[in-house]
């Protein structure tokens, strides 16, 4: 059926709460309102309030709850309502879920789902457009995925569903509605931990994932250059097989993503390269990202976000070097 | 002052005259009005995502006429008459709802923060600022306020005991509209009343009507009279006429007949009974003032909309200095013609 990324989420959610009475969902107005971006929709009404639970608004006592509830063998999806308010839960995503599993070698664990909406481009207010797939991947002991469409989130949220690992999951909003594209009914998972190549191509790999796949995509296609372009889907862990591969193969890289430039997922992919595949290299690793900066209010967004001149223009730089 | 503006003389605070009243209404009606307006330039694609305060105006012009000019207003994000009262440019506050950063710089002398988004987080900065007032032996109050969902935070709690464990001149009002986006107020918690959260932090509570301007104002100004003694959590009662935001379709999750009950307790409706029982207040008055006001919010709107943003100023507001990466980075992005 073609789903939109808002009813392939909904889709995976529903499957993965009839597959097993141990999933539960829970969050700020994600039962009666079927949550702020209607992710959650009908399944309040399907599943029953103690399964699908309207939580008081507290991100903390939600992630916190969450984990206590996966201890006890539940298999809980906490949704936060936007990325910027999951500061409020970091303690308790840094502290304990990413630990529980090794702090006791592995007698104790933590397996959830945190879904959470992330990225700008809906003039939103400030907090509302955050980008922290970084923070969150620093840690050690999170997997954090983040998908570019549809078909991919419902495969990747039904893949983290059935883990019995922490999964950060987070949602471009910008997407949520952007395009559809053909979802198949039933299950189906997408392995988590293993980038896609979304077009092979000699002249350049260009590594991106989330809000920037479309604009690279379109990019790509407009100016019919043979790059290859690589989705990785996971940020932690990262499937550097596959970035070395590609780059290996094209000998000229870069990584284009929305969340501040320093110490983002760029630094992390390039110093991979310059470790294991630097004497491949034609020219330098290029990183084109948002500013190293708190995320403005929407009327500066545009002047922030990557935008398909920026990437067209470090195409044409990085191919002429 | 109950529905129908009729009120018990005895309890009316000396301070409150009816020249005083009518100012009171003045700002309420020009509060209703700029809330209209910005919520129809939302509307028309010309500001961001807005919160209505539809409904909960007697709350804000209430406590902000209890303040002195000392006073610190530590805002959440809906409590657009207190700005109003306190003297914010009309002009950056629409700005600050069209979604740009100039609207939230604070005028000298404003004696008051930003909106914060997260809920709660900014009652903790109330305490400090609280703290600093009764370090430096400055007699002046800090008023907070947070939303009935609000107080289900840890910051809540964290703030109220900070405040009680240090006796700091800190006024948190909790606006009780009822509602936390979707969510009734009876899922926020099992406690009778929100006021009474402040018992466990030993510190005076109170519940006030949050429709009657002067009960607020009243309790306000008594824990202002206080706050040398330590703080005060005040619950104001009251209830959102409108949606949430501009996302949000209330319909979802309530019935017309709910806020039919509340609409007959409007906080302005029954201001206006009581003025016009004075003969304080006419038609003609109300007629006037719309006018005025109207235009007052036009030219508002039209300098606010005459505002360009300047993409530098994200960069160079960031620290106290200019790193040189970032410098880099703006060069950059200069040179681009900030990619458009
Ligand atoms: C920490 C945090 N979590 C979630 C949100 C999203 N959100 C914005 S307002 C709101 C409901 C707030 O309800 P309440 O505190 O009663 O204030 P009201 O909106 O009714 O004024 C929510 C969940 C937020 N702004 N901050
Ligand atoms: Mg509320």
């Amino acid at each position: 059926m073609q789903m939109n990324m808002v009813s392939a989420i909904n889709n995976a959610l529903d499957i993965a709460l009839r597959e097993s009475n141990d999933v539960v969902l829970l969050g700020e107005d994600v039962g009666k309102d079927g949550g702020v971006f209607r992710v959650t929709e009908g399944l309040q009404a399907k599943y029953g309030e103690d399964r699908v639970i309207d939580t008081p608004l507290a991100e903390s006592g939600i992630t916190g709850t969450a984990i206590g509830m996966a201890l006890a063998g539940l298999h809980p999806i906490p949704e936060i309502q936007f990325a910027g308010f999951m500061y409020l839960a970091f303690d308790q995503l840094v502290s304990h879920a990413a630990r529980f599993r090794s702090r006791t070698r592995g007698t104790l664990t933590v397996p959830m789902v945190v879904r959470t909406p992330v990225g700008g481009g809906v003039r939103a207010l400030e907090h509302h457009s955050e980008n922290p797939e970084v923070l969150y991947s620093h840690i050690g002991g999170l997997i954090v995925v983040e998908p570019s469409g549809p078909y991919d989130a419902k495969g990747l949220l039904l893949r983290a569903v059935h883990m019995q690992d922490p999964v950060v999951f987070l949602e471009p909003t910008r997407i949520y509605r952007l395009f559809r594209e053909e979802v198949p009914d039933d299950a189906y998972e997408v392995e988590i931990g293993k980038a896609n190549v979304l077009r092979s191509g000699s002249a350049l790999s260009i590594i991106t994932y989330g809000t920037m796949v479309q604009p690279v995509k379109n990019v790509v296609e407009k100016k019919r250059v043979d790059a290859e372009i690589v989705d990785i889907r996971t940020i932690n862990p990262l499937d550097e097989a596959t970035v070395l591969a590609s780059v290996k193969k094209t000998g000229r890289a870069m990584i284009v993503y929305e969340a501040p430039l320093s110490f983002g997922a760029g630094a992390e992919v390039a110093a991979r390269i310059a470790e294991k595949a630097l004497y491949e290299l034609q020219a330098p690793v290029m990183r084109v990202a948002g500013p190293s900066l708190p995320y403005p209010f929407p009327a500066y967004e545009n002047f922030a976000t990557p935008n398909e001149k920026r990437i067209g223009d470090a195409i044409d730089k990085l191919l002429s070097a | 002052m109950d529905e129908n503006g009729n009120i018990d003389a005895s309890l009316l605070p000396g301070d409150v005259d009816d020249a005083k009243m009518v100012s009171m209404y003045k700002y309420m009606l020009l509060t209703r009005a700029l809330d209209a307006k910005i919520l129809s330039l939302q509307r028309q694609g010309r500001a961001a995502t807005y919160a209505p305060s539809l409904g909960e105006e007697a709350v804000h012009i209430g406590a902000a006429f209890a303040m002195r000019k000392q006073d610190f207003f530590v805002p959440n994000f809906r409590q657009h008459g207190m700005y109003i009262v306190r003297g914010f440019p009309l002009d950056r506050f629409v700005l600050y709802w069209k979604g740009v950063e100039e609207g939230d710089a604070i005028p000298k002398g404003f004696n008051g923060l930003s909106v914060s988004v997260p809920v709660s987080t900014q009652i903790p900065h109330g305490a400090g600022i609280a703290y600093a007032f009764k370090y430096r032996k400055q007699d002046a109050a800090v008023l907070t306020f947070v939303g009935d969902g609000g107080t289900s935070e840890g910051d809540f709690y964290e703030a109220l005991n900070f405040a009680g464990v240090f006796k700091l001149p800190l006024i948190t009002i909790i606006e009780n509209n009822q509602w936390a986006i979707s969510q009734p107020r009876s899922r926020q918690t099992a406690a009778k009343t929100l006021a009474q959260k402040g018992i466990a932090a030993g510190i005076s509570c109170v519940q006030v009507d949050g429709n009657d301007m002067l009960a607020v104002y009243k309790a306000v100004r008594d824990a202002i009279a206080n706050a040398k003694n330590g703080p005060t959590l005040i619950e104001a009662v009251t209830y959102r006429l409108s949606m949430h935001t501009t996302s949000d379709d209330p319909t979802k999750y309530r019935t017309d007949a709910d806020v039919a009950a509340w609409q007959k307790k409007d906080p302005v409706a029954r201001v206006k009974a009581y003025l016009a029982g004075k003969k304080q207040w006419d038609d003609a008055m109300e007629q006037k003032t719309a006018e005025e006001q109207q235009k007052q919010i036009d030219d508002a709107v039209a300098k606010a909309e005459a505002f360009k943003p300047d993409p530098r100023s994200m960069f160079e507001n960031v620290y106290s200095f200019m790193p040189e990466v970032l410098k880099q980075e703006e060069d950059a992005a200069e040179s681009a013609n900030f990619w458009r």
